[in-house]
């Protein structure tokens, strides 16, 4: 088997496991934050266990988001080496900084968190939170930055052999970033705004802590609003984007062949990589692909044809994913604006809640699908028209790759679950009496 | 001093500083079957590093993340020839970190039982396997020029690997119980006491044949040879150590714990003067070794992180004894009965 294959399969397996706990970690320690300087300020005890209710949760995901972690930096050495070697310089900087500057403030904080309960005042403790939750988002904007020169490499050039750093600020500045920034931060709030709303309405169903439970439904539902708009309007943003430096994604994302003007986006569609075209088309809307791209219904957008065949990402996951992305996103907004009406009659709205029920796993599939679109619509290069994935990974052998992803796939399975079932009961049981 | 000098000097500071930190973290997971008796007893260890291990497995990441920007050929060379070992290290490591979160949310004596014993794995693997790893490195790895490993992980199990597995081992050992002597009460005190004087017994032989046998399986002496000077090092290191001793006889156990910790970061700097200025050098020939002038990174580089980790450690640094030092008391009923205590 192919070292470079098993890699990928690795890598891709390690990342998306990761990110099924790291955007709830973000978003929702801003809104426990949120919950405990309201407790601090007003001693309302109802904020108390809603703090520690949601906190039990944040925590219990904190820990499989931490562990996992760390085993992709240290994966960018033992997998891709050739990659480290050569963009190094400029990438392994923005990790180091990342550990340096927010990692650990976010881990050593979070141990005060858990363990200063009755050693420090209210407000302190909260205040301990709001560390955790910046210190977790500002991870967040360098791992993005990181990402984002792998997206859009910009301020370097190529010398002894290598991309080396020459303008660190077009590095922190770099457009492709600062738009992953402000697409992946918000949409962590919608996912824990709709982790939030749809536990919520389990209980509220049920009858149960409505005190508790409604309260944090009416946190979490303008969180939902707002973000899921501002995650679209910035996606937006991101397809024109896109459209300009990397056309070759663009094309993927629509499945999209030929070369033309008022270029149709089809609403489904089976891609054909062999005989460049789709076998099925399922209504298609003339025009609407060229405005997504460059806001104009008659730009020219670029098809896959006129890309090298070596130069083409792999279509169909890029065009489903993308889909199911815009797709769900829509969906949210739709559920958080209904939301926003029946707010003072969510209790009558036994239907809405069951829905919000089972839509929590939809932004954990967004997001994961928004992250294929990225990685793979970037194939086949890991670094945007610099470095070839196929030309990045470590010269070793595929044997030692399968057994490490074979572990890989074992362990992260078992402690998901776990994890999963362990917050699904915490979940269940609600919060603790008020003492 | 040129920029890559202090870049060696600081990248070998960030692991002897993850030794010390994470070190007492893995010496206590390995005493945790052996001196937890009660459940009682296993609660009040792991909740005695509750609030710090997360933040001390930071180092290893900055540690990690370092060599990443500063050394990125070292970086590629060294994780990918130590594939199988690291990939042990970090698995043990998740294991471990889940292990604390997870182990007090079902109330089962089986369901524990299988959390303690990642619990020592997860502690005991990493500090064995960091001390091989190290040892071998200080030995030299075999690589090409093209970075190409062509050695076999079991050899790395070679007599001189497993002294330094075991050193690193004893090391944590002794760390771990001096931290316990400080943040624990009762009769595990008492245990812990007693085993922290019996490690001392096996780590100061285990600590001189190291020493000897450095001399015989690397060439890590030819710099103090050629500066005399640096054997002060070793002499602090060797007081350190049998410090330890005295501040835990004489109940002192805060200065035990320092004693213990400066143990740490002098045997890992008397590695790190050796090896100067190899990072990673290569068995093969001495020509293919990464050293800190043909493997760093770009000056600016090196600049740019230069002032980053001159503003940001020490803060880290502040922010991080404070809240060793927040949490220095012993482990009290109140603090067992919080309701995410480990």
């Amino acid at each position: 088997m192919d070292p470079v294959f098993l890699s990928r399969l690795q890598f891709a397996a390690a990342t998306m496991f990761h990110f099924l706990f790291v955007p709830l970690t973000l978003g929702i320690s801003i809104i426990i934050a949120y919950m405990e300087t309201k407790y601090a300020r007003t001693g309302d005890t109802v904020y108390l266990r809603m703090t520690k209710f949601w906190g039990k949760l944040f925590l219990i995901n904190f820990a499989l988001g931490v562990v996992t972690g760390i085993t992709l930096e240290f994966q960018f050495g033992t997998n891709w080496s050739r990659y480290s070697e050569y963009v190094g310089d400029v990438f392994g900087s923005l990790l180091a900084i990342e550990a340096s500057v927010a990692f650990f403030l976010e881990s050593t904080f979070i141990g005060i968190w858990i363990f200063g309960w009755k050693k420090m005042s209210a407000k302190a403790h909260a205040a301990v939170m709001w560390v955790v939750a910046a210190a977790g988002n500002i991870s967040g904007i360098w791992i993005l930055t990181a990402n984002g020169f792998m997206q859009n490499p910009v301020g370097y050039a190529l010398r002894n052999g290598r991309a080396e750093l020459t303008d660190f600020f077009a590095v922190l500045f770099n457009y492709n970033s600062i738009l992953q920034i402000l697409h992946v931060l918000p949409s962590a709030l919608v996912l824990a705004a709709f982790f939030i709303m749809g536990i919520s309405a389990y209980h509220l169903l049920k009858k149960q802590h409505v005190d508790v439970f409604m309260r944090s439904f009416k946190i979490a539902l303008p969180v939902a609003l707002v973000c899921s708009v501002f995650v679209a309007l910035v996606g937006d943003f991101h397809g024109v984007n896109v459209a300009k430096t990397q056309p070759a994604k663009l094309a993927a994302m629509e499945s999209h062949w030929e070369t033309q003007t008022r270029a149709p986006i089809v609403m489904f569609a089976i891609p054909d990589e062999k005989l460049e075209k789709n076998t099925i088309e399922v209504i298609s809307l003339p025009g609407l692909l060229s405005f997504l791209g460059f806001h104009d219904f008659n730009a020219e957008v670029k098809g896959l044809k006129d890309i090298p065949r070596d130069e083409r990402p792999p279509v169909l996951p890029v065009f489903i994913g993308f889909r199911t992305m815009v797709g769900i996103g829509t969906l949210l907004i739709l559920l958080s604006v209904y939301g926003w009406f029946r707010r003072n009659k969510i209790m009558e709205s036994p239907g809405y809640l069951k829905i919000l029920m089972f839509s929590i796993p939809l932004p954990y599939l967004a997001i994961e699908m928004g992250w294929v679109v990225t990685e793979v619509g970037r194939q086949p290069w890991i670094v945007y028209g610099v470095l070839k994935t196929a030309d990045a990974a470590s010269p070793i052998a595929a044997t030692q790759v399968l057994f490490s992803l074979i572990g890989f796939i074992l362990v992260y399975g078992l402690l998901g679950a776990v994890g999963f079932y362990l917050m699904a009961q915490n979940a269940k049981k609600g919060p603790e009496a008020a003492h | 001093m040129e920029l890559q000098s202090i870049w060696f000097f600081l990248w070998g500071l960030l692991w002897a500083v993850f030794f010390m930190t994470d070190g007492f973290d893995f010496g206590i997971g390995t005493l945790y079957p052996f001196l937890g008796k009660t459940d009682q007893d296993k609660r009040m260890m792991i909740n005695s590093i509750g609030p710090l291990w997360d933040g001390n497995e930071v180092w290893l990441l900055t540690a990690g993340g370092v060599t990443f920007a500063a050394f990125p050929k070292v970086y590629a060379v060294m994780f990918s020839s130590l594939y199988t070992p690291l990939m042990l290290i970090l698995f043990a490591l998740i294991f471990r970190g889940v292990a604390f979160e997870f182990r007090g949310k079902i109330n089962s004596e089986g369901w524990k039982k299988l959390w303690d014993t990642f619990i020592f794995l997860g502690s005991f693997l990493p500090a064995l396997l960091f001390g091989v790893a190290f040892a071998n490195i200080f030995q030299g790895i075999p690589f090409d020029d093209k970075g190409i490993y062509h050695g076999n992980t079991l050899k790395l199990l070679n007599p001189y690997g497993l002294l330094g597995g075991i050193l690193f081992v004893l090391l944590f050992l002794q760390h771990g119980a001096n931290w316990l002597n400080i943040r624990t009460t009762g009769e595990l005190r008492q245990r812990a006491i007693a085993v922290s004087q019996k490690i001392w017994l096996a780590l100061v032989p285990v600590a001189v044949i190291f020493l000897i046998a450095s001399y015989f399986a690397t060439d890590l002496y030819a710099n103090y040879f050629k500066t005399p000077a640096l054997f002060l090092v070793i002499f602090v290191t060797v007081a350190a150590l049998l410090a330890t001793r005295f501040f835990i006889a004489g109940q002192h156990f805060f200065k035990a714990w320092f004693a213990s910790a400066i143990t740490i970061v002098g045997a890992t700097f008397f590695g790190i003067i050796g090896l100067f200025p190899r990072l990673f050098p290569s068995s093969m020939d001495a020509a293919y070794s990464l050293t800190a002038f043909n493997a760093s990174s770009s000056p600016l580089t090196l600049k740019i992180m230069l002032g980053v980790v001159l503003v940001f450690i020490p803060l880290v640094i502040i922010y991080q004894a404070w809240s060793y030092y927040f949490f220095r008391h012993p482990v009290s009923r109140e603090d067992l009965d919080l309701e995410d205590a480990y």
